[in-house]
């Protein structure tokens, strides 16, 4: 369970009695590294960070290629679009909704889904039945589709692509949760504490939910990833953020129609997507590794 | 056995319901349906005439009781967008041309994801299983999306080998079906090599190699027949990837099958070819889900009893 932290890894000895144990990862600093100045700094102070205005562009910079081909400019590092807006500047932009929208949508589906997850583990029975059937429902659910249908529904909104990512993506967190809801509930100290009169609430607060916060770190940090990659799509799809805000996915689906003439439009916030969410995925499996080897196939 | 399955589908009757429920409420979210029928300066005799034709007068319970009924014998009613169809006709009408582009990507990931992921296994630590690692890694973090305008910009624009979008042949089939099929190959090839690991340790190997069985018999016929198992599994969560990403494909490459028709539909705001295409991708998807787990509580004997 969570305490069982391994502070050393066993020396690896060559032979198969290894095998079992995941080697050593070496800790992820290019994945953070790469997280920090493409996410989070960008997130955080694109007003401070773009060199242009991410919306309005300039008639006479239209089309301009990355500095390094024949016709760039140095003004415009990666570039810029049809408008002659500048490409570096929009992805500085795209950081923040990418980075807003995964982090509050980790935030309420992490929420929803612990709290059902505590509540099916730790009284079980037919609430346990009815919150798991909701879970394997919302598993199997066309995700994308689902979304264009609340979307066209509600209408696209900074508000409507959370709802919608958390909607779809609390299930993980309940069946993860829950299961370990269900061995921790059977240990010592939670029967000590019930016969010491704590109120089930408080025990699922106090004394389970501690117990779970490594898998929660575990199982968000690669969540993030499948956030983004969803809201890019959405966007893409004209179904995210509405314009003129700049995404990641709405600058692809630009970039599609001009690909025979500007290839860096689409080419450059894909990357940017890309190494986001391989940063993530591998910050997500070292800590896995870190914080809880038990949780290798989340 | 019986038992399970009778539990399975059930379960799956269930999950159709539920999805049956939202997209119904859905539709009558987004306001009064007569306001999308009829034109502006329609007078308000006619809206109430269209509103008892259409059997919107009713309470909302009646009026999900009628939907039911008819979205069990498959009648979803006509499209607003595209006059004359069926709703359900036209899902129809353009399902053959996913179904053949979610079989090629199938295909060809499990032509690569399998000998990759099993010599990855066998050569494990070796750069082949470095360079398997990282492949599968970036299949998981490529936008599906992004990797087929890429592949267009490369193999049509540049090298001018494919053609760039549409359907017909097989030239226009390859460059959609390698982007829907590339996270596949990223995925079938890490649980093939896990699964692979897992088995050349184990005991009745090394009897086969006792045995004096060739190294090539002993890997593709013993080890993979036991190690096929795991990705198998997969295949109900494949389903359901290839038909998100069927929305997303389809609209990059202009291929005209359900998950271009189901973006026309919702920017027309068509509601009756979406819920269509909503309750046949979950049909689809809850079918496969559990053929994959009747094949596997057959497969493996703990599931069944449980």
């Amino acid at each position: 369970m969570a305490q069982a932290i391994p502070e050393t890894v066993p020396t690896s000895t060559p032979g198969e009695t290894v095998r079992a144990v995941a080697p050593a990862r070496r800790f992820p600093g290019i994945p953070l590294f790469i997280l920090l100045f493409l996410l989070v700094l960008p997130g955080l102070f694109a007003p401070y960070l773009a060199p242009h205005n991410p919306i309005r562009g300039s008639l006479r910079a239209r089309l301009k290629p990355p500095v390094w081909v024949q016709g760039g400019t140095i003004t415009h590092p990666l570039g810029t679009d049809k408008v002659g807006r500048d490409i570096l500047s929009r992805i500085i932009y795209g950081a923040r909704i990418s980075l807003a929208v995964s982090v509050v949508a980790i935030l309420v589906s992490g929420a929803i889904g612990t709290a059902l997850g505590l509540v099916a583990g730790y009284f079980g029975g037919r609430l346990d039945a009815l919150i798991m059937r909701l879970v394997d429902i919302s598993l199997g659910l066309p995700v994308i589709l689902l979304a264009l249908v609340f979307v066209a529904a509600i209408g696209a909104s900074f508000g409507t692509v959370v709802m919608v990512t958390a909607i779809l993506l609390w299930a993980r967190y309940a069946r993860q949760v829950r299961g370990e809801t269900l061995s921790i509930r059977e240990r010592d100290f939670i029967a000590r504490a019930r016969v010491a009169g704590a109120s089930h609430f408080r025990i699922m607060l106090r004394y389970i939910f501690p117990n779970v916060v490594n898998t929660l770190t575990v199982l968000a940090t690669l969540q993030i990833g499948a956030v983004i990659l969803l809201e890019s799509a959405l966007s893409f799809l004209g179904a995210g953020i509405p314009r003129p805000t700049p995404t990641w996915g709405s600058m692809i689906a630009d970039g599609r129609d001009l690909i025979v003439v500007a290839w860096w439009i689409a080419m450059f916030p894909g990357l940017a997507i890309m190494l986001t969410v391989l940063s993530l995925n591998l910050l997500g499996d070292w800590l896995r590794d870190y914080l809880d080897p038990k949780l290798r196939n989340v | 056995m019986q038992r399970y399955i009778v539990i399975r589908l059930l379960q799956s009757l269930l999950a159709l319901w539920v999805m049956s429920l939202i997209v119904f409420a859905l539709a009558r979210v987004t306001g009064d349906p007569i306001d999308a029928l009829l034109p502006i300066e329609a007078t308000l005799e006619e809206r109430e005439t269209i509103r008892r034709n259409w059997g919107l007068d009713k309470p909302l319970h009646t009026q999900y009781l009628v939907f039911l009924g008819k979205a069990v014998r498959g009648d979803f009613g006509n499209s607003w967008k595209w006059q004359g169809h069926t709703a359900m006709g036209l899902v129809l009408d353009r399902l053959p041309a996913t179904l053949e582009l979610a079989g090629v990507a199938i295909l060809i990931s499990i032509v690569l994801a399998l000998p990759i992921g099993v010599l990855s296994a066998v050569k494990r630590d070796t750069l082949f299983d470095s360079v398997g690692k990282i492949l599968a890694l970036l299949g998981q973090s490529l936008p599906a999306f992004w990797l087929g305008i890429i592949l267009m910009w490369v193999f049509a624009v540049i090298l001018g080998w494919l053609p760039t979008s549409g359907r017909g042949g097989i030239a226009r089939l390859i460059l959609p079906a390698v982007s829907l099929g590339w996270f596949q190959v990223a995925v079938i090839t890490r649980l093939v090599r896990s699964a692979m690991l897992d088995v050349l340790d184990s005991e009745f190997v090394k009897l086969t190699r006792i045995k004096g069985l060739s190294e090539w018999k002993v890997i593709w016929k013993h080890c993979l027949r036991n190690a096929a198992i795991v990705p198998l599994t997969y295949f109900a969560i494949n389903a359901g990837v290839l038909m998100t990403g069927s929305v997303v494909i389809e609209n990059v490459f202009v291929w005209p099958g359900t998950g271009r028709l189901a973006l026309e539909a919702v920017q027309a705001r068509d509601f009756q070819v979406v819920q269509a295409i909503v309750i046949i991708f979950a049909a689809v998807f809850l079918f496969a889900n559990l053929i994959v787990d009747i094949l596997y509580a057959y497969l493996d004997p703990r599931i069944r009893y449980q």
